[in-house]
């Protein structure tokens, strides 16, 4: 199918194919993320999506393929790559022996941020966490955490940002402010981001476009709305249960799961 | 190599230790520890011997002193790397701008800030304590303690190897070490006690050239530089094979997808 998207592509992978020990956790993986747009990485518990951020964040290389961002190789240009992007997870924390000022000190510093404090200031303030400055990170709550994590992948406004479950262990509430200064950040500064999340109701708020991978295979992609009119169900969590099961959005009997 | 970043990142060990009162005198405990049993053992020897006997004890609180400059400045690198993978903050620092060298450079300088302390707490301990004046060695103390800076960064640099490549099980390494070549550098006692067929193995590690002119400066007042500059170019050739062997390691565990076991371990 021809490429009418004409936004500059921020992140690309290629073909990407990654085993471990001659299982594919990845297999000929490719997509384009673009500047503007929220893509998300769907897939059920193993099916590629942590192997796919590790190789588009260059902690592990890739059997084979191709990975670049803002026109660039990724090996070959990733500390260029790295100060314009950035990265927050849910499973990373920030170290829990600093305060919480002191940690993003040390990252807006990495970045060359300017003016780092009063940058800092705005963050804590855009997640409401400006009381979290002086306490210790490791004494925060796992949803304290999570924002705090998030003032600081946005440290350096990056241009192409990766998010692995950003909601995950926060409260309804807390969780639907967080979707909203994502999304406000992503339309205010044009930027790309890929979200992986298990809470559908994440992807359908957030996300533009997703992928549904599957043992480390694309199978489906689209707008979340094009995909659950192309299966028999009629939400996106139920499409996600669907493939999870049968590795197959088109499969209108689902089977059901071996026990 | 960016300088702000090492700055950066020296700065959060900065915190780290003027937060923690603890880890302050976990740097001075041990070393002290030493000296006392080392510097009483001396005293008891001192007092129970004759002829030149007593003055070679005096070799004891030397090397003493100078074998913790060696094994600071390892901690330094060693502790550091283990310090962002305790607090699971090894995959932030990997997936930031920060070259292998900026990350390597800052551990040097906590390993430089971590000499610092220990010496001066050992020095003034020796001197108030047993009238061991390290500056019996004059101005060779100076290239004495940059070789074995020098010499421990290597050893730090290859303790880290071995941890990224062997996980957090293997962490005891980080001690392990430059305890693995204690006996075979000649700390406390000259290059000709060790056996025939171990001296040529003494001699090819610079530490053994600073311990051998140590005693050299302590015995006679002088020094040639012959053993100087064999420690300076061992050094060069050890930070060299250390950088390129961490590096090596670093590549590899990207290849086979180990680097992520540090943030679920």
């Amino acid at each position: 199918m021809p490429d009418t998207d004409h936004r500059e592509t921020l992140l690309e992978a290629v073909e990407l194919t990654r085993e471990f020990d001659g299982v594919k956790a990845l297999d000929r993986f490719s997509f384009k993320l673009r500047r503007g747009e929220i893509l998300g990485l769907l897939g059920a518990n193993g099916a590629g999506k942590t192997t796919a951020m590790n190789c588009l964040l260059g902690l592990t290389l890739p059997t084979s393929g191709r990975i670049s961002a803002f026109g660039q190789e990724l090996h070959a240009h990733r500390i260029a790559i790295l100060q314009r992007s950035n990265f927050s997870s849910s499973y990373v924390s920030l170290p829990g022996n600093l305060k919480v000022w002191q940690n993003l000190l040390v990252f807006a510093r990495i970045y060359g941020v300017h003016e780092p404090k009063k940058k800092i200031a705005e963050l804590l303030e855009m997640l409401e966490v400006s009381h979290l400055r002086d306490r210790l990170t490791g004494q925060l709550s796992a949803g304290e955490g999570t924002r705090v994590n998030l003032c600081k992948a946005f440290l350096n406004d990056p241009e192409l940002l990766m998010l692995d479950e950003p909601t995950a262990s926060l409260d309804p509430d807390i969780a639907d402010k967080v979707r909203k200064v994502v999304r406000r950040v992503q339309r205010e500064r044009s930027i790309g981001i890929l979200y992986t999340s298990h809470n559908m109701k994440d992807i359908e708020e957030v996300c533009d476009r997703v992928i549904f991978l599957h043992k480390g295979r694309i199978v489906a992609e689209g707008t979340p709305e094009e995909i659950v009119k192309r299966s028999t169900e009629h939400t996106l969590e139920n499409v996600f249960i669907k493939i999870a099961r049968s590795g197959d959005l088109e499969d209108t009997h689902g089977k059901e799961p071996a026990l | 190599m960016n300088f702000r970043i090492v700055h950066a990142l020296l700065s959060r060990y900065i915190f780290l230790y003027t937060r923690s009162p603890v880890r302050l005198v976990e740097m001075v405990f041990w070393p002290i520890v030493d000296m006392l049993v080392w510097g009483f053992l001396t005293v008891y020897l001192r007092q129970n011997t004759t002829g030149d006997f007593p003055h070679f004890i005096t070799f004891l609180l030397g090397a003493m002193i100078l074998w913790d400059i060696l094994f600071r400045a390892q901690q330094g690198v060693a502790i550091s790397f283990l310090e962002d993978v305790w607090t699971r903050n090894l995959l932030n620092i990997f997936v930031a701008p920060v070259r292998t060298a900026e990350y390597l450079t800052a551990t040097f300088a906590v390993g430089v800030l971590r000499i610092c302390v220990t010496a001066v707490a050992l020095v003034l301990i020796g001197w108030l304590a047993y009238s061991f004046n390290v500056f019996v060695m004059r101005w060779w103390l100076i290239p004495f303690f940059l070789n074995l800076m020098l010499f421990g960064w290597s050893l730090g640099m290859i303790s880290t190897a071995l941890i990224l490549r062997w996980g957090q099980a293997a962490e005891s390494l980080a001690w392990a070490v430059p305890f693995f070549i204690q006996p075979v550098v000649a700390v406390f006692y000259p290059v000709s006690v060790l056996p025939a067929w171990l001296q040529p193995v003494a001699l090819a590690l610079p530490a053994t050239h600073i311990f051998e002119g140590m005693r050299s400066v302590m015995q006679t007042g002088t020094m040639c530089w012959a053993p100087l500059c064999w420690a300076l170019a061992l050094n060069i050739v050890y930070l060299a094979l250390a950088g390129g062997f961490f590096v090596w390691i670093l590549n590899y565990t990207r290849k086979r997808g180990l680097l992520t076991k540090f943030s679920t371990q």
